[in-house]
């Protein structure tokens, strides 16, 4: 398995990653080394296995409906990196 | 006072033999001083760590102690902690003040203990030699040349040099009980659901749980008498019910069957290692335990599983990283594009990266069954393993680590060589089994671990096994050169 | 060339629960910005989803009125994308295994037929921000108060044939949420809004043909501009020999066009995978049928059961049915006039139905309440009033000035009645019209009832419309044939 170029940008892209030109072949060879690692799977027969998303076998128990939170704008603004009128703020978005 | 167990420090402080105060001020002291050469310490908590001991003080005169109340606990600093920087490890969140407490940090509140500090670790949990922190590599108190393990590294730095005489971990592929065999503590990864993961900063969602790093499994279950149980802010937390960690930590294990797999056996393992390890299973045969040899067969497809799975998630939690709300916001950005990119790329290390390039590849179009799904299917394997196996031996045991410590820098060019360390850790995450790594000796003055992993949420048990031989040994005892 | 239509719909319903979908902050509309934004909501690190019961049994009474199977087992997934409204980087969603799959739906066509429109499923999922591109200068602002508040989205089948159709279709989806009382149904705040897919191929042809996306859009009308226009578009790109895109479009009502967002296109892979923070649902069922048993009667039902029990037209039990609010107004004005159905339907239909539409007015705003228009019909009934002078008091009540018998009382609108008082009003007019009683006494007996209208017009104008008609006929008739 190797990574061309277009195919490490499509993932960086994908991912909201920006990688240097010169970075490129290094991204291409570590994925195709941590791809080889795992390649052995394709050898394994996991027929009428099922996939598992997780290790115990529960289900999903339910919050009532009530309201629990109260106002913390102030609080959690303080992390971000602008805000205006109470709201975050981004380069304007182009629809 | 430092080579006191937390048992002990309990029982001194519940005697007025010592004040939380003077406890604390001598742990922070112990500290500063030696986190400028160890760099185990992202943050120390000075002044609220004083405050909280103050506090501790009163509460043990009014008798509205708990046992651990008023003692030194360090956090690995992935927990958000009200008002305290949480940086997990990255540039990304250098900045970040959590706004809440994770439940594990509130429940350690609640029970008085002082939150004296927030640990080194690898970025977001990725690495197994905390070299991958934004804050720079930790030592291993053992040998500053190399390196203490990781992810939780830090923390278990601070207990081998006992600048805190417990600290907390988080384990998603080992990064509890691989650097507490590295360290030469205990480490108890608990079941996956029995610890709270509200909080604490996700990895890999289906992978992570925390748990205690100390010097010795009577501590860890003291530690798991606070954090242990459900909580209505995890969904994936479970409602099943709640041992006493510390009562049964002196049954008789006459009779225990223990299971040996094979594949933890195999060549792999460093020959010094193996021996250290069947020394100690005389040991646990010496104490009544009986041993079998086991199949664990799909052992070596863990890694593989496991460097789908983790990544896959890792990629997705990690999204939240955007330069918004909160954490790494880069100058100027030319429009939202720039903004994202240009702020994740400073804000993340290289690890962190190549995690979230691999899942987002697994996961992407036309791949997700031959790789995400496929390891999810390996995963079921895994577990089938294991619940073969335990249903036949009470606990399964083996090494921690495939080595002992390494050298700072030996291992980073090569993510793929590091990523084989994990053989050993990996599938009890997996299958979401609990598991615990006690002091087995040294080889070459460095520590090594001995790994036990027990059924679902049998803790209690693998506590009472880790107890038992420690009562039996002193490899845990055993404090690195300059830190007595 | 003939062109043939196919439109699919996907709804967004805002469910009405009172907290999110995964977090305990409030769903209400119209806050200050991210003051309803928990920690949760934003997506702060560490923060877990927790799943709101109320948004799971809102989900499964919309599938069981719409005879859809309800799974044992669904799971939520995570839909992965970069946007400033979606602050985890990821919506949470169901992808594979939704909560409600395949139903449908009946709907009534102009001209008089029914249709079934097939439902491919419908699924929970959290709502996203809100971006504001105005006031922020080169910026724009992000409220995330609704971020998390839950949907059901609702997916049809590609059953549609007309813009027409479609309207009929969301207009019946949006009375069955509303019936169900799992939708406030404002479509102004946007708690109900629908992405359209749409394509055109020939007549007879099988094949579909590429389909574009309108995306948002969030009112009856817009949804018969938007389709109208966009089958405009590709009808004149396939007869200028061009090729359709598959792409989303965004409709712009000011300018009635549709325009292209690739912007949020860009080579998107959503990455769909089993949301680890969250485990299966569950559905046994016990659930499901303690939640059949919840049900209210539905628009279909409640529509037979009107022209059953009270003899209603079609049409009538139809326009009283289709918002569940208008039938519960009918039934209450039926129970005030003991029974009086019919009547209680016209002036439903007709005089209220009219100021409302006048006015821009839900009938839950209606300044006249059923209490109100049944006491009138009532007068009317017994009668106190005529039907004509009823549409005085109808505006009257409508105006705020009182009750029926207030308005009756006050300005002297009382039927006259008595035999003595409407003799006179007769022999008046007799006596002031020799030429047309003479015409009268000529015209052959089955003719003449078309004079007499004139008579009575003059008496009732002389009464000032108060005289009852049926008295002043009769007496009129004794008269001018003696």
């Amino acid at each position: 398995m190797s990574f061309n170029k277009s195919e490490i940008q499509k993932i960086a892209w994908l991912a909201r990653l920006s990688i240097e030109q010169q970075d490129i072949s290094t991204y291409s060879d570590e994925l195709s080394n941590i791809l080889n690692l795992v390649e052995c799977m394709n050898s394994v027969d996991t027929e009428g296995i099922s996939p598992i998303a997780h290790p115990l076998d529960l289900t999903a128990r339910f919050r009532t409906d009530s309201v629990t939170e109260v106002n913390q704008r102030d609080q959690f603004q303080k992390n971000a990196a602008q805000t205006d009128a109470g709201c975050y703020l981004v380069p304007k978005v182009i629809e | 006072m430092h080579q006191s167990t937390l048992a002990q420090l309990s029982t001194a402080l519940e005697s007025n033999q010592i004040s939380s105060e003077e406890l604390t001020r001598h742990y922070l002291e112990r500290c500063k001083q030696f986190n400028k050469s160890l760099n185990c310490f992202i943050t120390i908590n000075e002044e609220s760590a004083l405050t909280q001991a103050k506090l501790a003080d009163i509460q043990r005169k009014t008798g509205d102690a708990t046992p651990l109340t008023g003692i030194p606990i360090a956090q690995k600093d992935i927990f958000c902690t009200n008002g305290v920087k949480t940086s997990c490890g990255s540039k990304m969140l250098d900045n970040f003040i959590a706004p809440y407490d994770a439940t594990l940090v509130r429940k350690m509140n609640l029970a008085g203990i002082v939150n004296i500090g927030k640990t080194n670790m690898d970025e977001f949990a990725m690495g197994s030699s905390n070299e991958t922190s934004f804050y720079g590599a930790v030592k291993n108190p053992w040998n500053k040349e190399t390196v203490p393990g990781g992810s939780s590294g830090g923390s278990a730095c601070v207990v081998a040099a006992r600048l805190s005489p417990a600290a907390t971990g988080t384990d998603t592929g080992g990064s509890i009980r691989q650097p507490a065999s590295l360290c030469g503590i205990t480490g108890l990864k608990p079941t996956y659901g029995r610890v709270s993961r509200y909080g604490m900063i996700a990895f890999a969602s289906s992978l992570d749980q925390g748990g205690p790093m100390t010097q010795t499994a009577e501590d860890a279950g003291l530690i798991m008498n606070v954090i242990a149980g459900f909580d209505e802010r995890d969904s994936t937390s479970a409602e099943h019910p709640v041992d006493d960690y510390t009562a049964r930590l002196n049954d008789s294990i006459e009779g225990i069957k223990i299971g040996l797999p094979k594949q933890y056996f195999s060549e792999g393992l460093d020959s010094n290692i193996a021996e250290l390890i069947q020394e100690g299973i005389k040991e646990l045969e010496k104490l009544g335990a009986t041993c079998k040899e086991i199949e664990l067969p799909n052992t070596e497809l863990s890694i593989p599983a496991y460097y789908v799975v983790a990544p896959a998630e890792c990629s997705s939690n990690l999204s939240r990283f955007d330069g918004v709300r909160f954490g790494h916001s880069c100058e100027n950005p030319r429009d939202l594009s720039d903004l994202y990119c240009r702020s994740r790329s400073e804000g993340f290390g290289k690890e962190v990266k190549r995690r979230i390039m691999i899942g987002t590849y697994v996961l992407s179009s036309g791949y997700y069954d031959a790789y995400y799904l496929k390891a999810q299917r390996i995963r079921h394997l895994i577990r089938l393993d294991f619940q073969k196996a335990l249903a036949d031996v009470d606990v399964i045991a083996g090494p921690t680590a495939t080595g002992t410590a390494f050298k700072l820098n030996e291992m980073m060019g090569d993510p793929v060589s590091m990523y084989r360390s994990d053989l050993y850790t990996v599938s009890a995450n997996l299958a979401g089994l609990p598991a615990i790594s006690i002091p087995a000796g040294f080889v070459n003055n460095l520590p090594v671990g001995m790994q036990l992993i027990g059924n679902y949420f049998e803790e209690s048990r693998l506590l009472n096994i880790a107890h038992r031989f420690q009562q039996a040994t002193d490899h845990h005892k055993a404090i690195p050169e300059g830190f007595e | 060339m003939d062109w043939e239509t196919v439109i699919g719909l996907e709804i967004h319903t805002q469910l009405a629960t009172k907290s999110k979908i995964f977090s305990g902050a409030a769903t209400t509309y119209g806050a200050e910005p991210n003051t309803q934004a928990c920690e949760v909501d934003l997506g702060l690190p560490g923060v877990l989803p927790v799943l709101n019961e109320q948004a799971v049994l809102m989900a499964i009474k919309f599938g069981l009125a719409i005879g859809a199977e309800i799974p044992k087992r669904s799971i939520f997934s995570r839909k992965n994308y970069f946007y400033p409204d979606l602050p985890k980087g990821y919506q949470i969603s169901q992808f594979e295994l939704p909560i409600v799959n395949s139903g449908h739906i009946e709907i009534q066509l102009a001209d008089g037929t029914t249709k079934e429109v097939g439902i491919t499923r419908a699924h929970l999922e959290e709502d996203a921000g809100k971006s504001m591109h105005e006031g922020f200068g080169d910026q724009t602002g992000i409220d995330l108060n609704r971020a998390g508040t839950p949907l059901l989205e609702i997916v049809s089948e590609p059953d549609m044939r007309s813009a027409k159709e479609a309207v009929a279709y969301m207009k019946k989806v949006h009375s069955i949420v509303c019936y169900l009382e799992i939708c406030d149904g404002n479509m102004q705040e946007g708690s109900f809004r629908c992405d359209a897919n749409v394509s055109i191929r020939p007549k007879g042809e099988e094949a579909f043909g590429t389909r574009t996306e309108l995306k948002n859009i969030n009112s009856f009308r817009y949804v018969e501009q938007a389709i109208n226009i966009e089958i405009e578009r590709q009808v004149d790109i396939l007869e200028d020999g061009g090729k359709i895109e598959q792409e989303t479009r965004l409709y712009d009502p000011n300018r009635n066009e549709t325009r292209s967002m690739r912007s949020k296109e860009e080579a998107n892979d959503y990455r769909y995978f089993p949301d680890p923070d969250l485990l299966p649902i569950q559905i046994d069922v016990e659930l499901i049928e303690k939640v059949r048993n919840q049900l209210p009667e539905l628009p279909n039902a409640k529509k037979q059961r009107f022209i059953d029990e009270f003899n209603l037209s079609d049409y009538d039990s139809g326009v009283l049915t289709a918002q569940k609010e208008i039938a519960d107004y009918f039934e209450d004005c039926v129970v005030i006039t003991e029974g009086e159905a019919k009547l209680s339907a016209n002036w439903i239909n007709g005089e209220l139905s009219a100021s409302l539409n006048k006015e821009n007015k839900d009938i839950t705003e209606s300044p006249v309440t059923p209490k109100m228009l049944g006491s009138m019909i009532k007068l009317i009934n017994d009668d106190t009033i005529s039907g004509k002078i009823a549409k005085q008091v109808f505006e009257a009540m409508w105006n705020g000035e009182g009750s029926a018998d207030s308005i009756v009382e006050r300005k002297n609108l009382k039927q006259v009645t008595d035999r003595g008082v409407i003799e006179k009003l007769v022999d008046d007019v007799i006596a002031n019209n020799p030429i047309q009683v003479t015409q009268y006494k000529a015209t052959p007996e089955e003719k003449k009832e078309k004079l007499i209208g004139y008579f009575v017009g003059q008496i009732m104008k002389k009464s000032q419309g108060k005289a009852n008609p049926k008295k002043v006929n009769e007496l009129l008739i004794e008269k001018l044939d003696t």
